[in-house]
């Protein structure tokens, strides 16, 4: 309880910042419709190629747009130090990190959800008769995503060529869950659909694992 | 628990309250600093100062660039880990334990108020908006009012619904100071606080300093000597190179130091 009062009052901040400048969903999203479109144009989009690439495409582009929007959450703290007066506040730093976390997970999968029917259409799956389990898997992804992403922006927003440094960290580090996501969601588009429990235990082992890690250092993460 | 005053305010403000009596119990929070050393790389920022300043002192800090006058004042904000040595608070830390201020810091931080070089604020933000968010993270009660509190003797409550980007680099500079005194801090730590300030608004910052000392707020800031913020010094430390080169505490007049700070940075 602790903890959670802090993250709801900086992912209020967050999500208010956000949705008043809308910097990062915005370009987020043109860049994902970008990418998806160009993909769309490297092959017939026929429904057995669709299936065999569509997937993996869809998270590639969510990666690469995980890695332009998580960049702007640690540096834009930085214009006027507003990381000092949060890491000054009597609240726990992981709180932080957390807010950051929460409020990164809301904004791409906003972006998702509003995508999935444009690659749907684009790569001409039908995905209302998986969508509940679709949304779980974009759900664990997006979390792996936000998590490690936050954690090396946070990482990255105090070095120097931090633009370079952040896909550099993030997209090594992010194979496996990015291999387990494309893989969970390639099958709900076979015939029949079907969700693969083993990549489902991945990211969700991914997940822990990672928030395990930034719960217990998180604090050094922030500091000077 | 709001004294009025008839000190001179910036812009259209008729009143300066005391804003270290706002919903905190009164007096200060000692601190020292004992053979705190700080290195980044291979530099020395802070080499083994010792240093204690008792419960409701206003000190001020001069020396050059790079003295290191910003490093032990975000030493005694627990910004920074020391390389060596360690910072205590006293004669209690704030929950009255005595213990050693890192392990207990988020105690601590409930007592200080920091005024940075740069605004801490949020431009994307309104000024109402920002000081609501901070009083909502120290736990204040009210935290809609209390924000409205301090926009009023920072004469900014005419504006506290405009985004913080839309204000001039004074406005900006009041409002810092206005969230850093918004729980009523215990120990004041302040970062060349005049700067952008216009007369009226080192006025304001003067009579609030001097309110602040009153209830035994201690302050600690740096300074090149100049503005009404040095009026409250009771004390001057002279930091060159990382270490202390002169205290008024032992070599006599604070307000001699100032005047050689002021001195210097005219002349640099």
């Amino acid at each position: 309880m602790a903890l959670a009062r802090p993250i709801g009052i900086l992912l209020a901040k967050e999500l208010r910042t956000e949705f008043r400048t809308r910097e990062l969903l915005v370009s987020t999203l043109v860049f994902v419709l970008i990418v998806l479109v160009l993909f769309s144009f490297t092959f017939d989009p026929t429904t057995t190629e669709a299936r065999r690439f569509g997937p993996g495409l869809l998270w590639l582009a969510l990666l690469f747009a995980g890695s332009l929007m998580l960049h702007p959450s640690f540096t834009r703290e930085q214009s006027n130090d507003t990381l000092v007066a949060l890491r000054l506040a009597p609240i726990e730093p992981v709180s932080i990190l957390a807010a950051k976390i929460l409020a990164n997970f809301c904004f791409l999968l906003v972006a998702e959800l509003v995508l999935l029917p444009v690659f749907a259409a684009l790569y001409n799956l039908r995905i209302l008769p998986v969508l509940g389990r679709l949304v779980a898997v974009l759900v664990l992804g997006t979390l792996a995503l936000s998590i490690v992403g936050t954690v090396f922006a946070a990482i990255s927003s105090q070095a120097r060529m931090r633009e370079l440094l952040l896909p550099l960290l993030l997209l090594p580090l992010l194979t496996p869950a990015l291999v387990a996501s494309a893989e969970a969601t390639a099958g709900l588009f076979e015939d029949p659909p079907a969700l693969a429990p083993v990549w489902v235990g991945v990211l969700a082992a991914f997940d822990t694992i990672f928030l395990t890690v930034t719960w217990l250092f998180g604090e050094y993460l922030l500091e000077e | 628990m709001q004294a009025d005053s008839s000190t001179p305010t910036p812009a259209t403000s008729a009143r300066v309250r005391d804003p270290g009596s706002v919903g905190h119990a009164r007096g200060g929070l000692g601190v020292q600093f004992i053979e705190f050393a700080k290195r980044y790389g291979a530099r020395f920022a802070l080499r083994g100062v010792s240093l204690a300043i008792a419960p409701g002192e206003c000190v001020a800090l001069v020396g050059p660039n790079g003295s290191g006058k910003t490093t032990l004042l975000k030493a005694a904000a627990l910004l920074i880990r020391p390389s060596a040595g360690r910072v205590q608070f006293s004669p209690a830390s704030a929950n009255g334990s005595g213990r050693d201020s890192y392990e207990d810091s988020a105690a601590v931080k409930r007592y200080l108020g920091f005024v940075s070089h740069s605004t801490l604020l949020y431009d994307d933000l309104t000024a109402e908006e920002n000081l609501v968010l901070f009083a909502r993270l120290y736990g204040l009660d009210a935290p809609e009012e209390r924000a409205r509190a301090a926009l009023d003797p920072a004469g900014l409550a005419a504006r506290g619904q405009d985004l913080v980007r839309n204000f001039s680099r004074g406005m900006r500079q009041r409002l810092a100071i206005a969230r850093a005194l918004l729980a009523g801090p215990k120990l004041l730590l302040l970062d060349e606080p005049s700067t952008g300030l216009d007369r009226a608004g080192q006025q304001w910052l003067g009579a609030a300093l001097a309110h602040l000392a009153a209830a035994g707020c201690t302050v600690l800031m740096s300074t090149h000597g100049a503005g009404e913020a040095g009026a409250c010094v009771t004390r001057a430390i002279r930091l060159l190179g990382g270490s202390i080169a002169e205290d008024s505490a032992i070599s006599g007049d604070p307000r001699a130091m100032l005047a050689a700070a002021l001195a210097a940075h005219q002349e640099a």
